[in-house]
């Protein structure tokens, strides 16, 4: 990490959703973090954890149910003006998951990725609009032929690099990559994640990514936090994570990584994991040593010490 | 060991709007009896029309297969027509499809979806397809069998649906079982336990297997042969052992490189720059040459042949030529030649 300035604390989150007539489901459960400014947060789990309700929730595309999310010394989710709504809008953007989905079929690229200037109103002219936009899509490796062009025109790696030109459009510090290759191509997802670590070195941005995909998400991350059932079970900088995976619902999903090596999956282990073991209500995050938490109860917070 | 199925220079069309796809275009493999075959490729490079062509699922007018057979049995496949397909189909070769949310259907109960084929193909009785039907749950590790019988595919989770897909696909004792992308909507953890049912079935019922995917560790796991297929073609074919450790191809080096391994600590990750070309129009000479930084001046001319590398390798490049300049991979498919296991068995 080169600077241990936070960008984003998140504290004691919860989003609840209404199930049927009396149910509730606990999307998350009460989660704390920090991310720290220029680095990249991975968030990892597997499907219905968590981890994309906690990304809008940050973004507010939810409100929460509880808890803080403070972005640059202001909390998210206090009761804003909508003046001030939009210079934060301005600061965080989102990638998302989909890119079929996530683009309007009857815009063209060139209105798609102005939108936020328009509604920020950050060129002045029509000419400058157009100027900023060829210059973004040169950035994100797309040309400006493709400016005049429909989404339905271009493969889905191209689609998800208007995405990411539509997000950096009004100069964000902090982008949430919501499973920004999981829908792409193996040889185009090296593509994408190659554009996201270039684009951070150059603007230094600050990146929320989230994904199911763990040796990605190791290769692009500093630290990693690990969800299971709404909660954060463990968080530490990703080599420590990997080397020295203490939760054993971080062991069995490290265990379950397909590696592309014959030799290695001959001889593969894999831990399960007994869900029946999982006691949230008498457990916290614990911090076992420096920057590696974990979520147990005090007698499994000793033996991770010892 | 025998060879269960034979396919010879398969090519399948489909007429567009746009114009005619050449979606295969002469594909050549065998299976042999209790062996694993993956095929591996991007989106579009004709891996699952492959094996669509199989079980007789190209869909007329529009899909036809204008050249090439398809030896299973004694019989050429690619001739039969429908009513002849169906009496193979679901019986002797049967798929496994990518998404277990789908490939059901949601107003038929589990038990009953199980049984058609039973009934249809081997003209049991109901009480006897019922049977088999609780024995197959069993088999592919559903609890409680008797009750999930009655219950519909919403009352299941992904991983346990795609179980139930399994078994439907089991039913017949298939020969020959097709598994289209079968983990790929489901969890990590999930995958692992699907892989793990399916290739314990396979050692207990000797069924070969065709796995498609695109993730190369699913590859490394449950195969014993790959095929890298890219634009329509087999570019290159071998054990695993041959296509992880000894890869010839240049698209084979641009996969692996692609995927960061979970120690990779490379800046950047190898990928391929570009996109598949438009199979309407394939390309004039090799179909990878304007994304091949290895290209030669005759892969924009010519189309290369397979080359043999060893009695169970083979590759479509001209990198193999004996007048080709030697090149040697970049240094990261390197570094995954000499194999990772070393370092990741000393991690944990």
């Amino acid at each position: 990490m080169k600077q241990q300035e936070k960008i984003l604390e998140v504290k004691d989150l919860k989003q609840h959703f209404h199930s049927g007539k009396n149910g509730v489901i606990k999307a998350v459960d009460g989660i704390s973090f920090d991310i720290y400014r220029g680095e990249t947060f991975g968030l990892v789990g597997e499907s219905g954890c968590g981890k994309s309700t906690t990304g809008r929730t940050i973004i507010r595309l939810y409100n929460a149910t509880s808890g803080e999310v403070i972005f640059n010394g202001t909390n998210v989710h206090g009761g804003k003006s909508k003046k001030d709504l939009k210079a934060f809008n301005r600061q965080m953007q989102m990638i998302f998951q989909d890119p079929y989905a996530s683009l309007n079929p009857r815009m063209t690229v060139k209105d798609i990725i102005a939108e936020g200037m328009d509604i920020h109103g950050l060129a002045k002219s029509d000419k400058e609009k157009t100027e900023r936009v060829h210059e973004l899509l040169e950035t994100v490796g797309l040309n400006k032929q493709h400016a005049s062009r429909y989404p339905h025109e271009f493969s889905g790696g191209q689609r998800q690099r208007i995405g990411i030109a539509r997000a950096l459009a009004v100069d964000p510090e902090f982008i949430i990559a919501d499973e920004p290759i999981s829908a792409l191509d193996v040889s185009i997802q090296a593509q994408v994640v190659n554009l996201l670590k270039e684009l951070q070195q150059e603007r230094g941005l600050t990146y929320l990514f989230i994904a199911h995909d763990l040796s990605m998400v190791k290769y692009i991350s500093d630290r990693i936090a690990v969800m299971y059932a709404g909660r954060i079970v463990e968080l530490a900088e990703s080599d420590e994570l990997y080397n020295n995976p203490l939760h054993s619902y971080t062991k069995s999903l490290l265990s379950a990584i397909p590696v592309p090596d014959p030799d290695f999956e001959r001889n593969r282990k894999r831990v399960a994991f007994d869900p029946d073991s999982y006691r949230p209500e008498d457990s916290e995050l614990r911090e076992v040593s420096p920057g590696h938490w974990v979520l147990c109860t005090s007698e499994e917070y000793k033996q991770y010490q010892a | 060991m025998e060879n269960i199925l034979d396919v010879n220079n398969l090519h399948v069309t489909f007429d567009t709007y746009g114009g005619k796809v050449q979606a295969v275009r002469g594909v050549n493999f065998s299976l042999k009896k209790g062996e694993t075959l993956a095929i591996v490729g991007e989106s579009g490079s004709g891996k699952s029309v492959t094996t669509k062509a199989l079980m007789g699922l190209i869909k007329k007018p529009a899909g036809k297969i204008p050249e090439g057979e398809i030896l299973f049995d004694g019989k050429d496949l690619a001739k039969l027509n429908e009513k002849q397909m169906q009496k193979i189909r679901g019986k002797d070769i049967s798929m496994i499809f990518q998404d277990p949310m789908t490939s059901l259907n949601p107003t038929m109960k589990i038990g009953k979806q199980i049984m058609e084929g039973l009934i249809l193909h081997q003209k049991k009785s109901k009480q006897e397809a019922k049977a088999r039907a609780l024995e197959l749950l069993d088999l592919v590790g559903i609890p409680n069998p008797e009750k999930r019988l009655n219950q519909y595919p919403h009352q299941f989770s992904g991983g346990m649906r795609q179980r139930v897909v399994i078994a439907i696909a089991l039913a017949c004792n298939p020969k020959v079982l097709i598994a289209d992308e079968p983990t790929t909507a489901l969890d990590v953890t999930i995958q692992a336990q699907i892989i793990e049912l399916m290739k314990d079935i396979q050692s207990k019922m000797d069924t070969s297997i065709i796995f498609i995917t695109h993730d190369l560790g699913v590859v490394a796991n449950v195969a014993d042969r790959v095929a890298v297929m890219y634009a329509g073609k087999i570019v290159e074919i071998g054990t695993v052992d041959d296509v992880f450790y000894n890869p010839k191809h240049p698209y084979t080096w641009g996969l692996l490189g692609s995927m960061p391994t979970v120690d990779s600590t490379e800046e950047k990750l190898l990928a391929i720059p570009g996109t598949p070309p438009d199979l309407i129009s394939p390309p004039k000479g090799d179909a990878f040459a304007a994304r091949n930084e290895y290209a030669l001046a005759i892969d924009f001319e010519e189309e290369p042949p397979m080359f043999k590398v060893s009695d169970t390798h083979y590759a479509a490049t001209w990198l193999l030529h004996e007048n080709a300049p030697e090149i040697e991979p970049p240094p990261a498919v390197k570094k995954r030649m000499a194999g990772i296991a070393g370092e990741e068995g000393s991690q944990s």
